[in-house]
């Protein structure tokens, strides 16, 4: 009799020790970071003290690697399988909420009053993501350069105007220093062209679309602004400025090796070159006539549509806002802290810090990319179109064959829903 | 006048080797370079593609980048899931489309024309067009398994082997080489006694040897190439293949070497049953002329 009594504590007792565990819903959640093992290990830590902070929700995740992410989303929302938690990259959130992917993200909006812009994503007026990082592009540029160029040094309230880039574009191309005054970095295709790009078309003032509408491209991308820009943008290469083909070898060493004057490049290959030399500047973009611009938005999470438990994905996202997470992601991958109480804790990006720059460019320059279903084409688009310009293509006729291209994309969608 | 005709032969063979030899090269030095690479830090091994050090064991040489390819990426567990999705699929497609072959060509029955007819007309269909819809299907298909009935195939091997076991291409292959076999072969066979199954297996198969390699290898290249279907299949990382495993090492700030340390370890499947099937083709048919 004792022993049943004993066998039956034992048991009842393991059954009460985990019914905490027996009582967590599980969700499920995908992200683009396989094959980076510091932000793998990042998620993970987030996932982990997310579990334990509290008895109702288990996050369990899936990691893919970002290049196929994207398909893999479209491919799981097909077929019906899509995880609660996902991550979505900003300009592409638009267009995974109007097919149904994603619904609205239910936090409280006071915790992201002080995050970057380009770290929410906003549609149709709802918040559907949020971001724990931006990032920024920057004119790469060393002091000795600057100096032995007799070049004055752009600030944020004094940016280079267009007159005073192409003068300095002369000059590196004139020194015989450098194989190529600029590093556009055109061996980097897809998402590169409308992120880096385009700002310099919106800083003529063109768009790639319509923003008022959205309904067209019409007179944005193919206006007088718009082929400022391209004929521009092709002397740059009849020029002989930068390279319209560039070996993806120069993409990454080049600029480091002393081929190149200046580098249109991200925070994240800042560290790199500040590896590379001890006198290094990031500039701000420069001015070409309506105002300096770069682009905006990186990764963010949502909830996608068919989740049962929007109440824990959105617990979960809430968790995952706290400035010791995005100091550890600034840190562990060197992208941009979405507040300045987490750069604060960061090494790079801190008041004085070498990237902190790159915080105030997000904040000051940053434009999102146009906000739109359609922009997932729309980008397609624009990089056909710069990649034909930039191998000598007729500019208003590869503007005009853009246009059409995207206005009937956005009839064939029924604009999209605006 | 003999000397001369020797000497213009010995010229002649001179040029067609020295060509040979450069072709062999072409072909050669990718392969070459991808595995040169993979022992080169990416500093160095970006400053050689403008030298011929690029295709030499020169420099800081270490077998770091593969050991870091095994850090960012569970590769091994990539080649596995592929050869097994690869072999199986393999097997099961010679075993099949083989045998829808040996009914085409040798066993008469009504309408076998116009469904040969319709499954060679497949062979215009790109995977692409259908991929959607076959997505749809399979996320539905009933399953038997460990875990009792369920519905759905993603994330599992079978969804990357059945939708390939049969093709038309495979079947075009033997109704080809079987339309070449003797018919009198057949014919006593059949005389004999023997049955379809005992004519399939005992006297047309031993003489497929050069349409199986043949097909093995075409099918073997198709299947561990697979990307798209195991990208839209395939969301858990332990039934990943190892194109999609490729993708691991495409990050924003890109690890050279270990691209290629990671593609010189998933070639070695691919040389390895070229090498063996090689072997086999020649095998097979010095064994058909002995016999004919």
């Amino acid at each position: 009799m004792s022993k049943l009594l004993f066998v039956t504590g034992v048991l009842l007792s393991t059954a009460l020790s985990s019914g905490g565990a027996l009582a967590q819903t599980t969700l499920t959640m995908w992200y683009h970071g396989a094959g980076n093992e510091v932000e793998q290990k990042l998620v993970n830590q987030i996932i982990s003290d997310f579990n334990t902070s509290q008895a109702d929700w288990k996050v369990e995740l899936q990691s893919f690697p970002q290049a196929a992410y994207n398909d893999s989303v479209v491919a799981g929302a097909l077929a019906g399988n899509l995880p609660d938690i996902l991550d979505v990259d900003g300009p592409v959130m638009p267009n995974w909420a109007w097919a149904g992917y994603m619904q609205p993200l239910k936090i409280d909006e006071t915790k992201i009053a002080s995050f970057l812009p380009g770290t929410k994503g906003v549609w149709n007026g709802q918040l559907y993501s949020i971001g724990l990082w931006d990032a920024a592009v920057s004119l790469v540029t060393r002091q000795s350069t600057l100096d032995a160029l007799g070049l004055r040094t752009p600030t944020l309230e004094q940016p280079w105007t267009k007159d005073e880039f192409m003068a300095a574009l002369d000059k590196a191309k004139a020194s015989g220093t450098f194989e190529y005054a600029l590093d556009l970095g055109t061996a980097w295709t897809g998402e590169w062209y409308p992120y880096a790009y385009s700002p310099l078309l919106q800083s003529f003032g063109g768009d790639i679309v319509d923003r008022s509408t959205y309904k067209t491209a019409e007179g944005k991308l193919n206006g007088d602004a718009a082929l400022a820009f391209g004929e521009w943008w092709q002397g740059l290469f009849t020029a002989g400025y930068a390279q319209a083909t560039q070996d993806p070898a120069d993409r990454d060493a080049g600029f480091n090796s002393g081929k190149y004057a200046f580098s249109w490049n991200g925070n994240w290959a800042a560290i790199g070159t500040l590896a590379a030399y001890d006198d290094v500047l990031f500039l701000p973009a420069p001015d070409f006539g309506n105002g300096p611009k770069i682009g905006a938005a990186s990764w963010q999470f949502g909830v996608s549509a068919k989740s049962a438990h929007p109440d824990g994905a959105a617990k979960f996202i809430e968790f995952a806002l706290q400035d010791k997470y995005l100091a550890a992601f600034s840190d562990g991958i060197g992208l941009i802290p979405a507040t300045a109480s987490a750069a604060a804790l960061t090494e790079n990006y801190k008041p004085g810090g070498k990237l902190a720059v790159f915080f105030d460019l997000s904040a000051k320059q940053a434009l999102l990319r146009p906000v739109t279903p359609g922009y997932v084409v729309e980008a397609k688009v624009f990089e056909k179109a710069l990649a034909d310009i930039a191998n000598g293509a007729s500019v208003a006729d590869t503007l005009d064959a853009a246009v059409d291209e995207i206005d009937a994309d956005i009839e064939k969608n029924g604009n999209y829903g605006f | 006048m003999a000397t001369i005709a020797s000497d213009n032969r010995g010229l002649r063979l001179a040029v067609r080797y020295a060509v040979l030899i450069l072709i062999a090269v072409i072909f050669i030095f990718p392969l070459i370079f991808m595995v040169m690479s993979s022992f080169k830090p990416d500093q160095q091994l970006l400053n050689d593609t403008g030298s011929f050090a690029a295709f030499l064991p020169v420099g800081d040489i270490s077998l770091d980048n593969y050991a870091d390819a095994f850090k960012r990426a569970p590769v091994g567990l990539f080649i596995f899931n592929s050869v097994l999705v690869t072999g199986v699929t393999v097997l099961l497609s010679l075993l099949l489309c083989s045998a829808a072959a040996f009914a085409f060509v040798f066993v008469d029955w009504r309408g076998r024309e116009l469904v040969l007819t319709a499954i060679l007309a497949t062979l215009i269909v790109p995977f692409e067009t259908i991929a959607i819809p076959l997505l749809l299907i399979a996320s539905k298909l009933p399953w038997i398994g460990l875990e009792g009935l369920t519905f759905g195939w993603l994330n599992s091997y079978q969804v990357q082997i059945v939708p390939f076991i049969a093709d038309g291409l495979t079947i075009f292959l033997f109704v080809q080489y079987f339309k070449d076999l003797p018919g009198e072969l057949i014919e006593a066979a059949r005389v004999e006694g023997a049955s379809w199954g005992q004519v399939y297996r005992k006297v047309v198969m031993p003489l497929a040897g050069p349409v199986l390699a043949t097909a093995a290898i075409l099918k073997f290249l198709v299947m561990y190439n697979q990307y798209l279907w195991p990208l839209m299949v395939v969301q858990q990382e332990g039934y990943r293949p190892v194109m999609v495993g490729l993708q691991y090492f495409f990050q924003l700030n890109r690890a050279w070497g270990e691209i290629m340390a990671y593609l010189s370890l998933i070639t070695v499947p691919v040389l390895a049953f070229y090498l063996f099937l090689q072997r086999a083709f020649i095998a097979s048919i010095a064994s058909t002329g002995v016999k004919g």
